[in-house]
C-alpha cells in the first residue's frame, strides 16, 4: 500500500550567522501492507513528522521516492492527495467554525458535492460520537473531542490510507482507549492506517506492525511480538541477599534453561531465559535444593523499550 | 470549472467567518465613518477648496485608496493565525486548487473593501459629493484591483515569514513611504519637484490620481487608463506570486 525507497530530507536552519543542516530523515525504506495499522515509533525529533509530511505531499523529499496507494509520490502528487487522508500533529480545526462546517468544507475541498458532503458530515459526526457538539464552535471542545473532529476530517473522503500524526498525544487514558477503538474501526472498514507515536504501549497494543525510528533512520521493523522476541527472551529477576548471591549464581549457572546470567551489585540475579513462565518453577526448585533463601522473584517480559535500547543504546524513556 | 468552484468555496467560507464576527463588521463600518466625519471638515481650508463638495472630491478618493492599501496589507495576520491552527496544512493535503486558496481569500477582502467604499460614498453624498455612476464603478474597479494586489502580497509574505512579529514591521515599513509618497491624504500638487519625481515611481500615486480623475468626472483623462493598467498589472503579478507561495511547501 505504501512503499518508500531511500526517502531523505534535510533542513537548513540559521542560528545567528551559522547555517546548520539537520538531516531529519536519512534514507527511509518502508513497506506498509493494505489494511494494517502501521506504527512509527520514535523519540522527539526522530523524523516521524517529516516522513509523514513527505508522504502526504506537503514537503518535497530531497531524495528517494515512494508509491502510495498505487500513485507515484514524485510524478503524481495530485493523485496521491486524492487517495490519502492526513491528520497533522498540531491540530487542523479553526476555533470559530463548528465541527459540522469543518467537515462539510473539508469534504467539498475534495470535490464532493454539497448534499453528499452534508450527508458524509452527519455520518462522521455520528460515528465519532460528536453529534451532540456538532454545531458548537471548535474552540469550545475538549482536547479529546477536538482530536476526534480532526480524525473525522482526515477520513471524510474515504481515503485508502490515512496518516495520523500522534493521534493520542495529550489525551487522558480513557480518551486514548476510545481513540484506539476508533482507529481499529478504521482498519475494519478496510482502511490502511499509518500512525506515529512515542508511546510504547500504544505501538505494542494498537499496531499490527511497527518501525522504530531514531535520528532519521529506521532501526527496526516488524510486528511488536517479533521485535521483542528477536532481541532476547524473558528475564527472570531473582531477589537475594548480597551474601547468598554468589552461591545462587553457582547453583544456577549451567542450568540448561538459563541462556545468560548476570549478578546485580546490590544482590540478586538477572537470568535471561527463553520462556519465563516455565523457568521460574525450575529456578525455585534449584535454589530450594541448594538451601538458599530467596527474597523475591519477578518475571520481566521485554518491552519495545528494550528493543529500542538494544538498537540504539538509549532508552526511549530517557530520550 | 473546478477552479471557479474551489475559489467560490474558499470565498464563501472566509466571508461567512468574517460576517460571524460582529466586531469586525462594526470596525469596518465605523472606522471610515470616523475619517469622513472628523477629518474631512479640516479639509476645505487645508486644500484651499472653493466648496466642501470640491474638498470631498479630492479627499474621498484618497481615503478609499488608503483603505484599499491598508485593508489589504494587513490581511496576512489572519492567514498566520490559520497557519498556526493547521488549517492551511489541512487544505494543502486536499486536491483543491492552490490559486483558489489564495483567490478565495483575496476576493473576500475585495468584497469587504467595496462594501466599505459604498458606505463612505453614500455618506459623502450627504455632504454634497456628486459622481457619475459610470465613473464611480470604474473607481471601484481600481479600488478592487488595489485591494486584490495588497491582500495577495500580504498573504504571500505571511506564508514566507510565518510569524506576526516579522510581518508587522515589514508591512509598516512598506506601507509608510508608499502612503506618504502617494499624495493620498493631500495631493502632491504643492510638493517640490524632487518629491513629485519620487512619487512618479510609486504605483499607488498613479492609482490615486486615476481615482481622483474619475471622481472629478474626467473620464477621458490619461490618468484613468494609466492608473487602471498599472494596478491591473501589479494585481496580476501579486496574485501569481502569492499563489506560488501557497503551492510551495510551508510549515
Ligand atoms: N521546517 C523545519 N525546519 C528546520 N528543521 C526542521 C523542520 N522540520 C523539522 N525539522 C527538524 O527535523 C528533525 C525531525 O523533526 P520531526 O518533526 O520530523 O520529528 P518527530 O519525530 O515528528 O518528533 P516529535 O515526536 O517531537 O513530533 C528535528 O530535528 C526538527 O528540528
Ligand atoms: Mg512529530
Amino acid at each position: 500500500m505504501i512503499e518508500t525507497r531511500g526517502l531523505r530530507k534535510s533542513f537548513r536552519s540559521r542560528a545567528g550567522r551559522e547555517t546548520k543542516t539537520v538531516d531529519a530523515v536519512r534514507g527511509v525504506n518502508l513497506e506498509v501492507a493494505e489494511g494494517e495499522i502501521f506504527g512509527f515509533l520514535g523519540p522527539n525529533g526522530a523524523g516521524k513528522t517529516t516522513t509523514l509530511r513527505m508522504l502526504a505531499t506537503l514537503i518535497e523529499p530531497d531524495g528517494g521516492d515512494a508509491t502510495i496507494a498505487g500513485a507515484d509520490l514524485r510524478k503524481d502528487p495530485a493523485e496521491v492527495r486524492r487517495r490519502i487522508g492526513y491528520v497533522p500533529q498540531g491540530g487542523s480545526t479553526w476555533d470559530e467554525s463548528t465541527a459540522r462546517e469543518e467537515l462539510v468544507l473539508h469534504a467539498r475541498m475534495y470535490g464532493i458535492g454539497k448534499a453528499d458532503a452534508q450527508r458524509r458530515a452527519a455520518r462522521a459526526l455520528d460515528a465519532f460520537q460528536l453529534t451532540e457538539y456538532a454545531d458548537r464552535k471548535c474552540k469550545t471542545y475538549s482536547g479529546g473531542q477536538r482530536r476526534r473532529v480532526e480524525i473525522a476530517l482526515g477520513i471524510i473522503h474515504e481515503p485508502k490510507i490515512v496518516f495520523l500524526d500522534e493521534p493520542t498525544t495529550g489525551l487522558d487514558p480513557q480518551s486514548r482507549a476510545h481513540m484506539w477503538d476508533e482507529i481499529r474501526r478504521l482498519r475494519s472498514d478496510g482502511m490502511t492506517v499509518f500512525i506515529t507515536t512515542h508511546y510504547l504501549d500504544e505501538a505494542d497494543a494498537l499496531c499490527d506492525r511497527i518501525a522504530i525510528m531514531d535520528n532519521g533512520e529506521v532501526v527496526a521493523e516488524g510486528t511488536p511480538a517479533a521485535l521483542k522476541r528477536e532481541i532476547s527472551g524473558d528475564v527472570v529477576l531473582v531477589g537475594l541477599d548480597v551474601a547468598a548471591t554468589p552461591q545462587a549464581a553457582k547453583a544456577l549457572d549451567g542450568e540448561p534453561y538459563v541462556n545468560k546470567l548476570e549478578t546485580a551489585d546490590e544482590g540478586g540475579l538477572r537470568l535471561y531465559v527463553d520462556e519465563g513462565a516455565t523457568a521460574i518453577p525450575q529456578v525455585l526448585r534449584r535454589l530450594d535444593h541448594a538451601g538458599l533463601e530467596l527474597r523475591s522473584i519477578e518475571l520481566h517480559r521485554p518491552s519495545l523499550d528494550d528493543v529500542f535500547l538494544t538498537k540504539t543504546g538509549r532508552s526511549l524513556r530517557e530520550s | 470549472m473546478k477552479f471557479a468552484r474551489d475559489t467560490w468555496l474558499i470565498f464563501q467560507r472566509q466571508l461567512q467567518l468574517l460576517l460571524r464576527n460582529p466586531v469586525w463588521v462594526f470596525v469596518g463600518v465605523f472606522q471610515p465613518v470616523m475619517y469622513l466625519l472628523l477629518f474631512a471638515p479640516l479639509l476645505k481650508p487645508a486644500l484651499n477648496a472653493p466648496t466642501q463638495a470640491a474638498a470631498y472630491k479630492i479627499f474621498v478618493p484618497g481615503l478609499l485608496v488608503l483603505l484599499a492599501i491598508f485593508g489589504g496589507l494587513f490581511q496576512g495576520f489572519g492567514l498566520i493565525a490559520e497557519l498556526r491552527a493547521g488549517v492551511i496544512e489541512r487544505s494543502r493535503v486536499t486536491p483543491i486548487s492552490r490559486l483558489a486558496l489564495l483567490l478565495g481569500r483575496s476576493l473576500r477582502d475585495v468584497v469587504s473593501l467595496i462594501a466599505q467604499a459604498i458606505i463612505i460614498t453614500l455618506l459623502a453624498l450627504l455632504f454634497d459629493l456628486r459622481v457619475f455612476i459610470g465613473d464611480l464603478l470604474l473607481a471601484y474597479l481600481m479600488l478592487a484591483l488595489i485591494a486584490l494586489m495588497t491582500s495577495a502580497v500580504s498573504y504571500g509574505v505571511a506564508l514566507k515569514v510565518k510569524s506576526e512579529d516579522a510581518l508587522a514591521p515589514l508591512m509598516n515599513t512598506v506601507a509608510q513611504p508608499v502612503l506618504l509618497l502617494s499624495g493620498i491624504l493631500l495631493p502632491l500638487t504643492f510638493a517640490p519637484g524632487w518629491l513629485q519625481g519620487i512619487a512618479d515611481w510609486n504605483p499607488f500615486s498613479w492609482a490615486v490620481d486615476g481615482t481622483r480623475a474619475l471622481f472629478a468626472g474626467d473620464l477621458g483623462s490619461d490618468k484613468v487608463w494609466q492608473g487602471l493598467t498599472i494596478t491591473a498589472v501589479l494585481a496580476a503579478l501579486g496574485v501569481f506570486w502569492a499563489a506560488r507561495q501557497f503551492a510551495r511547501s510551508v510549515r
